[in-house]
């Protein structure tokens, strides 16, 4: 009965196989859980070094990997004296208010029409076969329909960075009104709610935090659809910067120019997780 | 306060390849003032429709529902209901939740946070009023859904199972609460359990209801309750002889229509 070996520790194969008892204050058997933040960390930092030192031994050509160092000083440079006549802050703003303002647009149109379209059969019937249609075109397909149709100005890049966000915002409006719990939908009508009252006191804030990540996915479609909307023939922005840097070879500026793009996109997504956090702490939660 | 249920059948119509179903057949069933009135059956047996055509959730297929000699026509304010779960609303604090009917009915936000503010008092929610209710226990939760369906001064509280999803001690403890707040408010009640013991210790009234068709089979008057309120304690309400001997008694009837149904 009394045994006073230790139990056997594990190999490596069962240890893989199957969950290990847990540490206090985790829930046995959750998929993935932990902390990594650490392991993050560490990750971006060997990709740096890894980066580095395969610039640094001579393996690669800078025409193809162009050193860190080089890309940081390239920075500075641009930032300096910026690129082919404008400032590096009129590029990134440029871009910004191309991706932003197509961004407003679709939240402005996307938001109520999906939320129609969750609400009403006849809204739903009419708009998503068109919606469904255009939306697994890549916007390259249909960017020179854009340019006969609205020329080469500012119109045709918006509208096709609009384009690329409008879908998942209908789609995520619409699929958020599902959200709201029939009890929930009940418990207004009882009171005495008319349908504007249950749209407006339920089902909008219940479906907040569908319209949020759908916000967060289609900002970035925006942002992948900024390089294209800028081969149009623009003269500024971070995708006209990244595209003319490549005609010239000039590697490192369109290695600058990715890191600036992705920057400013993941910035933009913590700012709406922190609003997620405020604006709909119950998600998940009830 | 008089709620008339005359001859109220409910057919659900053929889908996908099966018949017509009799979700209620043929009810009849008079709320009066001040009644607690219980629903207990086998699942299946239409409580839950019963619940939805009061509050004006369904038509029946045929017969009438009538308050105060009304014909129901659609959910109204007079009318509040208590839901299992999954009814209060989370992006709102306490106190919200609770005065969210008022709000719906357009009154001021001073008013509404009186009416709100004495109903808490009388749940035991005081100091709560700012708490997000996502955070509450699921007791706390359920007295914030009953607070809230008070505040529109309802003619009948329907309470579709509230205390189901409770642990049983926290659920005896909400039983007395409610017993309590029907005495002080006299407010009628048309109550869903599947609890035997519940049904007899809450009601005044309990309809046992059969699966297939729907339908009432039983109706007992119950004094259980009233002894409650005249200050026996509620274990030596439940303890008694006769207590126990009803319960035995619809408990054989529940299982025999269980087994029916297998």
């Amino acid at each position: 009965m009394t045994d006073p070996r230790p139990a056997k520790s594990p190999g490596l194969w069962a240890r893989l196989a199957r969950a290990r008892p847990t540490k206090p204050g985790e829930i046995y058997g959750v998929p993935g859980q932990g902390n990594t933040f650490w392991l993050s960390v560490a990750s971006v930092l060997a990709l740096l070094a890894l980066w580095w030192l395969v610039t640094a031994l001579g393996l690669v050509k800078p025409l193809f990997v162009p050193s860190p160092q080089s890309v940081l000083a390239k920075f500075a440079q641009v930032w300096r004296e910026g690129f082919t006549n404008t400032s590096f802050l009129d590029h990134v703003l440029i871009s910004t208010a191309r991706v932003f303002g197509a961004f407003i647009l679709a939240c402005a149109i996307g938001l109520p029409l999906g939320l129609a379209m969750g609400m009403s059969p006849l809204m739903r019937g009419i708009f998503d076969p068109p919606i469904e249609f255009y939306r697994p075109i890549p916007p390259l397909a249909y960017l020179p329909l854009m340019i006969i149709w609205f020329g080469i100005g500012e119109t045709s890049k918006v509208l096709l960075i609009f384009l690329s966000i409008f879908a998942p915002i209908v789609l995520g409006a619409r699929s958020g009104v599902k959200s709201a719990a029939i009890e929930q939908i009940h418990a207004a009508y009882s009171f005495g709610a008319t349908r504007w009252q249950v749209m407006r006191h339920v089902i909008l804030p219940s479906a907040m935090p569908e319209i949020l990540t759908a916000m967060r996915v289609g900002v970035g479609f925006g942002w992948t659809t900024l390089v294209a909307a800028e081969m149009v023939a623009a003269t500024s922005g971070l995708g006209y910067m990244v595209l003319s840097a490549s005609q010239f070879l000039q590697t490192s500026v369109v290695i600058m120019g990715i890191f600036v793009i992705a920057s400013i996109a993941f910035a933009f997504d913590l700012m709406m997780r922190f609003l997620e956090r405020r604006l709909v702490p119950w998600k998940g939660r009830m | 306060m008089s709620l008339k249920i005359d001859h109220v059948s409910v057919i659900y119509p053929a889908a996908d390849g099966r018949p017509p179903v009799a979700a209620l057949s043929d009810i009849n069933l008079d709320i009066g003032e001040g009644e607690f009135v219980v629903a207990l059956g086998a699942s299946g047996c239409g409580k839950s429709t019963l619940l939805n055509l009061i509050a004006g959730f369904l038509s029946p297929t045929s017969g009438s529902l009538t308050l105060d000699g009304r014909m129901v026509m659609g959910p109204g304010a007079d009318r509040a209901v208590v839901f299992q779960k999954h009814a209060l609303l989370p992006w709102l604090n306490v106190i919200d939740n609770v005065a969210f009917g008022l709000q719906i009915q357009g009154i001021g936000k001073q008013d509404r946070y009186r009416t709100a503010n004495e109903y808490i008092g009388l749940l035991g929610l005081d100091g709560f009023q700012s708490s997000p209710v996502y955070k509450l226990s699921g007791g706390m939760q359920q007295r914030v859904g009953i607070a809230r369906a008070l505040t529109c001064d309802p003619k009948i509280l329907l309470m579709d199972e509230p205390l189901g999803a409770l642990d049983a001690l926290t659920r005896e403890k909400a039983q007395e609460l409610i017993l309590r707040i029907w005495g002080e408010t006299g407010k009628s009640v048309f109550f869903i359990t599947h609890s035997v013991e519940e049904a007899l210790f809450m009601g005044t009234k309990l309809i046992v209801m059969s699966p297939r068709p729907g339908r009432i089979t039983h109706v007992f008057d119950l004094p259980f309750s009233r002894q409650f309120q005249s200050g026996t304690l509620a274990r030596q309400v439940k303890a008694s002889p006769e207590f126990i001997a009803l319960r035995e008694k619809v408990l054989n009837i529940i299982f025999a229509d269980e087994e029916a149904v297998e």
